[in-house]
């Protein structure tokens, strides 16, 4: 065979200039597109395997796992209030709330990684909220070995440790409880069937999205080798394509459900009472963050410090 | 038995396109039988499939379930004794976990947990996934996740399966695994299939579709070898039927 192409190849001209510059970007291009193929597919499945390891995580079988979605959630309702009740001022007096996250990604074995990456997410936000207080509110709060903290940078920080501890809240509850407990548990504080299912078919159809979205995706870069992205004026039926294909996909999956019974209650099989261990780790959490509200714990122990130190 | 029979009497169907899916079709299907519907693609196989599940409803004529006629008022009924699995298991598996998946039906039923962990438990020992109740759907391999669509079906005990193209995207030991699963069931079976070797296996009648119509109804082993028909059928005689692809010999059975 190789005797074979040498003869054939290798006894025949050299292919004109024109064609073998035509062969170069072609293989250029090649290497190009399949980077950007690599890219697109790469940032789409990482997108769909970050919504899946929070189920993932969820599904872990710990102590915080075990605890009825109730009571975690009411916990994280309970933390979410106290945390946005602190002044504009307050920075100290919110340190300590950090414990609450800190302990149940601990004791959940939880990664810390995923979690921070995805506050990273919301960042900006804090920052675009809090970003002009400095500017604004420049009236000297403290003076700290000769250098001036102006109210705005006070406010600035309380803003982003609301939001840091906020969020490591919300998303600790979700990891170790899982959407459909937390469905289960919502429906227990009687919030409306429509509301729950519309809040658990989202969830379940994002995922349903994205992998339409990789395979048009896929389906398009293999057929556009040569572009960069996916160019205007195809946006358009892309869009439609994906709408069509993503309702089909709903249907079908609809359609499975209501053959199962399906009436419009999600039933998660969740419908255990609340046990004394559950009331006891929702009463111990509230008094943790009631004391934390009232009471000034870094200036305690620091007055505390202080005073021994006297 | 009469909860097993499945009565279709002159049935239409037309898409809301005008597409005319189904003309006057009729047959009956009695308890334990294990009937395979073959056709070209768009012969209204699947049509005829969701007509007797439910999900769609005839334009003319009527699809009766052992005495109860599939309307909206009695699906919930239809539903327990009806249990379809869908051409991708992909549409079928939506919960985080198997176990879930496999208990979803149950707990729609409004059943006591425990009746649903026997269920479940029941449903995975019959496929033989226990080992996969706490995966995610999305993990499992091809042969897998039709294992686990075929029992979120078990679950809820139907008296009779529908199956669209079960075979559909498996490798050859799934398949063959799938066929020694099916053939163990002793349920009522209808199997809507392109694969002709596996309604050969499984099916001792056929139901040939053609342009929405029955061009024949009969014994599997008279229908699958009649030429002519396959011919007419738009479909090609089964693999295990065909000549020897090397030496060129002629069956025995032909």
């Amino acid at each position: 065979m190789q005797v074979l192409l040498k003869g054939k190849l290798g006894g025949a001209k050299a292919p004109p200039q024109i064609f073998r510059e035509q062969i170069a970007v072609f293989r250029r291009s090649g290497y190009v597109f399949l980077w950007g193929l690599v890219l697109h597919m790469k940032d789409i499945m990482k997108s769909l395997y970050n919504i899946r390891l929070l189920d993932e995580l969820a599904e872990k079988q710990t102590v915080v796992h075990s605890i009825h979605p109730l009571a975690k959630l009411l916990t994280t309702m309970i933390y979410l209030i106290v945390v946005v009740s602190f002044g504009k001022y307050e920075v100290a007096g919110l340190l300590p709330l950090i414990f609450y996250p800190v302990i149940i990604i601990a004791l959940a074995e939880i990664p810390l990684l995923p979690i921070l990456k995805r506050m990273l997410l919301v960042a900006p936000f804090a920052l675009g909220i809090g970003a002009f207080n400095p500017i604004f509110d420049n009236a000297t709060m403290f003076v700290l070995g000769g250098f001036r903290l102006s109210g705005g940078w006070v406010s600035f920080f309380s803003i982003t440790i609301k939001l840091f501890l906020a969020l490591m809240g919300t998303l600790t509850l979700i990891v170790t409880t899982g959407m459909d407990r937390l469905a289960a548990a919502l429906r227990m504080l009687r919030v409306p069937r429509i509301f729950v299912l519309q809040l658990l078919l989202t969830y379940r159809y994002i995922s349903l999205l994205m992998e339409e979205v990789a395979r048009t995706m896929q389906a398009y870069s293999l057929r556009a080798p040569f572009h960069h992205g996916v160019q205007p004026g195809v946006w358009g039926s892309l869009a439609g394509n994906l709408f069509l294909r993503t309702l089909q996909r709903a249907q079908s999956v609809y359609q499975a459900m209501v053959q199962r019974g399906f009436i419009g209650e999600y039933n998660t099989g969740y419908d255990s009472r609340m046990t004394i261990n559950d009331t006891l780790y929702l009463c111990g959490w509230v008094v943790f963050f009631l004391t934390v509200r009232f009471y000034n714990i870094p200036v305690f122990i620091g007055s505390l410090v202080t005073g021994v130190g006297k | 038995m009469i909860h097993h029979i499945i009565e279709v009497k002159n049935l239409h169907y037309i898409y809301p396109d005008e597409r005319k899916a189904l003309n006057s079709v009729s047959f009956r299907i009695v308890h334990g039988d294990s009937v395979g519907i073959v056709g070209a693609n768009g012969a209204g196989k699947t049509t005829l499939l969701m007509l007797l599940a439910g999900a769609f409803f005839p334009s003319q004529g009527e699809v009766i379930v052992g005495g109860v006629p599939v309307v909206k008022k009695n699906l919930p009924l239809i539903r327990q004794k009806i249990g379809m699995l869908f051409q991708n298991p992909d549409d079928q598996l939506f919960m985080t976990t198997v176990y879930d998946d496999v208990a979803f039906g149950p707990r729609n039923y409004k059943l006591d947990g425990q009746e649903v962990e026997k269920r479940v438990s029941q449903a995975l020992a019959m496929v033989g996934i226990e080992h996969l109740q706490n995966r995610a759907p999305y993990k499992l391999s091809g042969g897998e996740k039709r294992a686990a669509a075929i029992a979120t079906i078990l679950s809820m005990t139907p008296d009779i399966l529908v199956m669209d193209e079960p075979s559909a995207a498996l490798d050859p030991r799934s398949r063959r695994g799938l066929i020694t699963l099916l053939n163990g069931f002793a349920h009522t079976k209808i199997i809507a299939s392109h694969d002709l070797d596996l309604v050969f296996e499984l099916c001792d009648r056929t139901i040939v579709l053609k342009d929405g119509e029955v061009i024949s109804d009969g014994p599997t082993a008279t229908i699958l070898t009649d030429m002519a028909l396959i011919e007419q059928s738009g479909l090609e005689a089964p693999l295990s039927l065909q000549n020897c692809p090397v030496c060129r010999a002629r069956k025995e059975s032909l």
